[in-house]
């Protein structure tokens, strides 16, 4: 499983800019598959992740807009874009600095889909 | 009981930022050596200020102390970060019938018993305040009374900061710290209020999005865009203690929805410029 994960993951990191992309589980903020680069520790992305997607899903919630689509965190420094893939699994992506965020947005909410 | 100390003090010291530091702190409240409780509650709450546990913890301390405002405001707390805390409830309730205000007690403990159906007595509480047995037909209040009110004068005393801003009262929503709202209103897709409940989540939301942009090292958290079933929603700080939640129709393009949230950010900090 992880495997097949990898493949999607690696063609997200291939994209330039991106510092890594993993699959993280919903229900525990766990690593389900990486593709990081040299120094990017996975675990603290995954729960980081996990935390922030679970905050945004109460405030949407409780507002009355549903589920999140997508999310995306932006920072002097970079970036952190978050797919929900159904209510499992989230798609996550770390970008530097001057990244074409759409066309990694595209690619991600159709990841997403192949996730659900 | 000495035992449980001495092994707790012990895990403390080997590893003062873990959480052993809720067990010690109440442990030696219940010996009653609240000042020592104190102590501990306190450099638990500089290493956790947002976690609700240990806002609760120091409210009972405190309340040993009889130095019940400060545990209200503690208790207070704890329900702007985790409004279904049980023992925040039933601490506030105590407080308020203490402080002769059954209608407000009895909010509170009614919520801690719905919260604890099984605490026989809380349930008994909830009688003796209510006055009768029948409390339990009626359904619970909404929100408590008194923090819309306070939330309301502060915003009419002030005015709003998005007077002639589009979607001032509908789509941009001005929170502080701790989520009171402080400007505009949020109306949900169905045409629901759903301003507080929305803030104290916006509250948090925003202390999440600035821990992941620290640690990730992604440098000063700039915004958070989120895209929902037809609605684009952005927050932003437009200053250090506040959050700001914009939100525009899906299938607008992304950068009229930040356009939008720069222009409100912009409104909101001239806004706390004047009225601090």
């Amino acid at each position: 499983m992880t495997g097949s994960y990898g493949a999607m993951l690696d063609s997200l990191t291939r994209l330039r800019g991106i510092r890594g992309a993993m699959v993280v589980s919903v229900e525990d903020g766990l690593v389900v598959a990486d593709s990081l680069i040299a120094g990017m520790k996975g675990p603290p992305l995954a729960a980081l992740s996990a935390t922030l997607t679970a905050r945004v899903t109460e405030l949407t919630g409780s507002s009355g807009y549903g589920l999140p689509r997508f999310l995306h965190l932006e920072g002097s420094d970079g970036a952190l874009l978050i797919a929900p893939a159904g209510s499992d699994l989230l798609l996550v992506a770390v970008a530097g600095r001057d990244v074409p965020l759409g066309l990694l947005r595209l690619e991600m909410l159709r990841m997403a889909e192949q996730l659900t | 009981m000495t035992e449980d100390i001495r092994a707790l003090s012990a895990q403390y010291a080997a590893d003062p930022s873990s959480l052993v530091f809720l067990r010690l702190a109440e442990a030696l409240r219940r010996r009653r050596q609240l000042d020592a409780a104190l102590k501990i509650a306190l450099q638990g709450l500089s290493r956790y200020p947002h976690l609700p546990e240990a806002h609760d913890l120091y409210a009972r301390i405190l309340t040993d102390k009889h130095d019940y405002a400060n545990a209200f405001d503690e208790w207070d707390t704890v329900l702007r970060l985790s409004p279904d805390h049980l023992g925040a409830h039933k601490g506030i309730g105590f407080l308020y019938y203490r402080a002769g205000e059954p209608d407000h007690a009895l909010y509170h403990l009614r919520l801690a018993a719905e919260l604890d159906p099984d605490d026989a007595g809380l349930r008994a509480a909830v009688e003796r305040v209510a006055g009768g047995e029948e409390i339990w037909e009626a359904p619970v209040p909404e929100a408590p009374p008194e923090r819309e009110e306070e939330a309301r004068a502060v915003t009419v005393a002030a005015g709003d900061p998005f007077v002639g801003l589009e979607g001032a009262e509908e789509r941009l929503l001005l929170v502080d710290q701790d989520g009171f709202r402080l400007g505009g209103g949020l109306l949900s897709g169905q045409g629901i209020d759903v301003s507080e409940p929305a803030g104290a989540l916006l509250a948090a939301t925003t202390r999440e999005a600035i821990r992941a942009a620290r640690m990730l090292e992604l440098g000063e958290w700039g915004h958070l865009t989120v895209e929902a079933a037809g609605v684009g929603i952005c927050l932003l700080r437009p200053t250090h203690d506040t959050s700001l939640l914009c939100t525009m129709d899906a299938g607008l393009p992304a950068g009229q929805l930040s356009f939008f949230a720069e222009r409100a950010a912009k409104a909101a900090r001239a806004w706390l410029e004047r009225v601090r």
